[in-house]
């Protein structure tokens, strides 16, 4: 699981398979997400005794879902916005775009180094590659961003992304690591929480101060004011917002919300959700350009990158309402016996499981276009996922819906033994003289089926055994129970 | 077409039929508080900040009490207590660079706002609090709230608060649970914060 992007991964119930042998990886998930699900129900249920979870999820949905369906409006209220507070807007149809976008502002300055906060939209677009291809080195800041990049892994989680690393294994990355790209970690360094993260201090510091250019995502872009806002806790995030001479910050489309007091609902419900805070530490909000104070070259790049796909989706489209808070994958059971990895992609878990195929389209080529077609099925449809959902997303009946699409993708051609089976099912089922007739085979059916085929899907569910004799046989010789 | 007009038409062609004027249904206020003060210093040291409560004529001993002995202190201009011994940012004309800034161990600063629900402090950087680096780069943060300024909740701070302004909110120390969500104070913000309280009279 070492290097690499995203892409080539195999499908999830390959992935997942691997990902179920790994015993380590189960029991960091399991006390992982254990841990967070209590901390955020006991917020929640704070919440409610002295106001309403419930009003606040609905008054949270309600400002982006009001912000996506006048995205076009809101979108051009925040550049002119931005840009008259000082910034340069510029736009972005994919990753390719936005990677040589942020590469030339980096080059313009004349650095080969950036100082980077934890932002999924840039894992999205593999902005670290491809800076590293033009000779940018991209510092992850975030503590658990920065054991990824050190180990040469992938993050598992959209908000602890090292969870799947336990602090031995962090101990080895740092001592092996560190001294490779800058300030090396003390030889005397122990698994000790405190003392990693102060040789993480100690390591990433020197990175922010001599630092020129800094790379951001944001939480929310405000159309009305112009204004950016990045939710963290370590102030890895304040440092790169705060330090470097030139900040350049790639913001997804959907995350535009209307107004300065939208954030009200969101600044409440985003902590509580994602890591069972009442607050986190530090929430850094600017508006361009402050004279004075930060930096004085401010860049937004307004990225696509297949949101307007998931924005055409009628069922869809609710998914662009996510705030990245993560309390789906917490409680997925899904997840949090397989990890993130087995996704393959940088958005796991139930949100994951819709948003890429809703960014990238359903039924494309190649292996690429098998994993992300199998990941509409990543799901046990158990609904927990909509009950934690801060701004309602209802993952389920979006799971539904995508299943069906893939399926119709998949029309014509060769059809899969287990359609087969279901088209014969629909046959047997439509009258109930065929009925009759293929239930005095069933039993042959089924040891026909065990011998060809069915092993497939019987790894993963239960095959019955034939009853002894059918419920019509049954209902002859009984009279119905009554003899 | 310019990316600008290629996304732009696909947003408009993805909307078309939709109706946009959503009403939007109003958020939900906490329960009326009965201390909104003393609330609030409880929700502050929950987060393992040092809470100071003092009387106005108090403020600037309780300041020196909270910064050790020798320590290198920088502060803002326009500061409402005096410190003595301390550096101030933008003294004659010349602010200090992130590596100067790290030099120091401590930082005293005013803020603008205080939540009380939510325990958090916010700095508008106006006058008394400073650049957003110097409340950053020192170990130490002393912050200055007066109880006049402390609100019940989040959606009493943001009409306070100017959108054209840089804002930090501060709820608590610099924290981090990404190794095996053991919480680890002190990451790359200050390690210690504390909150001088100013009750009224």
């Amino acid at each position: 699981m070492s290097g690499g992007t995203f892409v080539g991964m195999p499908a999830f119930p390959t992935a997942a398979r691997e990902a179920l042998g790994n015993a380590q990886l189960r029991h960091n998930l399991a006390h992982a997400t254990g841990t967070i699900r209590a901390k955020r129900q006991r917020l929640v249920d704070e919440v409610n005794e002295v106001s309403d979870w419930e009003e606040l999820r609905l008054a949270g949905a309600g400002v982006k879902e009001a912000a996506l369906r006048d995205l076009g409006t809101q979108l051009e209220l925040l550049e002119a916005s931005l840009t008259a507070n000082g910034a340069t807007v510029h736009w972005a149809n994919d990753a390719a775009e936005a990677n040589a976008i942020v590469a030339s502002i980096a080059k313009a300055h004349g650095v080969d180094e950036v100082v980077k906060v934890k932002s999924m939209v840039t894992q999205e677009i593999g902005l670290n590659e491809a800076l590293e291809a033009e000779g940018i080195a991209a510092w992850e800041t975030d503590l658990a961003e920065l054991i990824v990049q050190l180990g040469h892994d992938l993050p598992s989680h959209i908000l602890v992304p090292a969870i799947h690393r336990n602090r031995s294994e962090i101990r080895d990355i740092f001592l092996a690591e560190m001294g490779q790209v800058g300030r090396p970690a003390p030889d005397d360094l122990t698994d000790e929480p405190a003392v990693l993260a102060a040789a993480a201090r100690a390591h990433l510091r020197e990175k922010f101060l001599r630092a020129k250019v800094g790379v951001s995502g944001a939480n929310f872009a405000i159309a009305e004011t112009g204004t950016l806002v990045v939710v963290e806790s370590e102030g890895n995030g304040r440092m790169c917002l705060t330090l470097p001479e030139v900040l350049v910050s790639v913001v997804g489309i959907e995350k535009v919300v209307s107004t300065f007091a939208d954030l009200d609902p969101l600044l409440r419900l985003l902590p509580r959700s994602s890591t069972g805070e009442r607050m986190n530490p530090y929430t850094s909000t600017w508006s361009g350009v402050t004279p004075g104070d930060g930096p004085q070259e401010v860049h937004v790049v307004l990225l696509d990158n297949g949101r307007t796909n998931a924005l055409a989706d009628e069922v869809g489209r609710q998914a662009l309402r996510c705030i990245r808070c993560s309390a789906c994958l917490n409680v997925c059971p899904v997840y949090e016996r397989t990890g993130g990895h087995a996704y393959g992609s940088v958005y796991p878990g139930p949100i994951g499981a819709i948003l890429n195929p809703l960014l990238k389209g359903v039924g494309g080529p190649g292996p690429e276009g098998e994993q992300v077609d199998s990941l509409p099925y990543a799901s046990s449809l158990c609904g927990a996922c909509f009950e934690v959902c801060p701004v309602l997303i209802d993952i389920p009946s979006v799971l539904v819906d995508l299943r069906a699409q893939v399926v119709d993708a998949h029309r014509g051609g060769v059809p899969k033994v287990e359609a087969l089976a279901f088209k014969g099912a629909a046959v047997a089922l439509s009258d109930s003289r065929k009925l009759a007739f293929g239930e005095r085979f069933t039993r042959l059916g089924l040891r026909v089926a065990r011998r060809f085929g069915a092993a497939k899907w019987t790894s993963t569910r239960d095959l019955p055994p034939a009853p002894p004799e059918s419920f019509r046989a049954w209902w002859k010789r009984t009279d119905g129970g009554r003899s | 077409m310019s990316a600008r007009d290629d996304i732009l038409g696909r947003v408009r062609k993805a909307l078309d039929g939709v109706e946009a004027g959503y009403a939007v249904p109003v958020a939900p206020r906490i329960a009326p508080l009965a201390d909104v003060v003393g609330h609030f210093a409880e929700r502050v040291a929950d987060y393992r900040a040092v809470v100071v409560r003092c009387a106005p004529d108090e403020v600037a001993v309780r300041v020196a009490a909270a910064l050790p002995d020798g320590a290198r202190v920088v502060v803002p201009a326009g500061l409402s207590v005096e410190v003595p011994g301390a550096d101030e940012d933008g003294a004659d004309g010349r602010v200090l660079t992130a590596y100067e800034l790290d030099a120091y161990d401590a930082v005293v600063t005013d803020a603008r706002v205080g939540v009380a629900e939510t325990g958090t402090i916010i700095l508008d950087h106006g006058p008394g609090q400073g650049r957003r680096a110097i409340s950053l780069v020192p170990d130490l943060h002393v912050c200055i709230v007066r109880a006049d300024q402390v609100v019940p909740d989040v959606p009493d701070a943001l009409p306070l608060l100017d959108p054209s302004r840089a804002h930090t909110w501060i709820s608590g120390p610099s924290a981090t649970s990404d190794i095996e969500l053991d919480r680890v104070e002190g990451v790359h913000g200050p390690r210690t914060l504390v909150l001088v309280l100013v009750e009224k009279e």
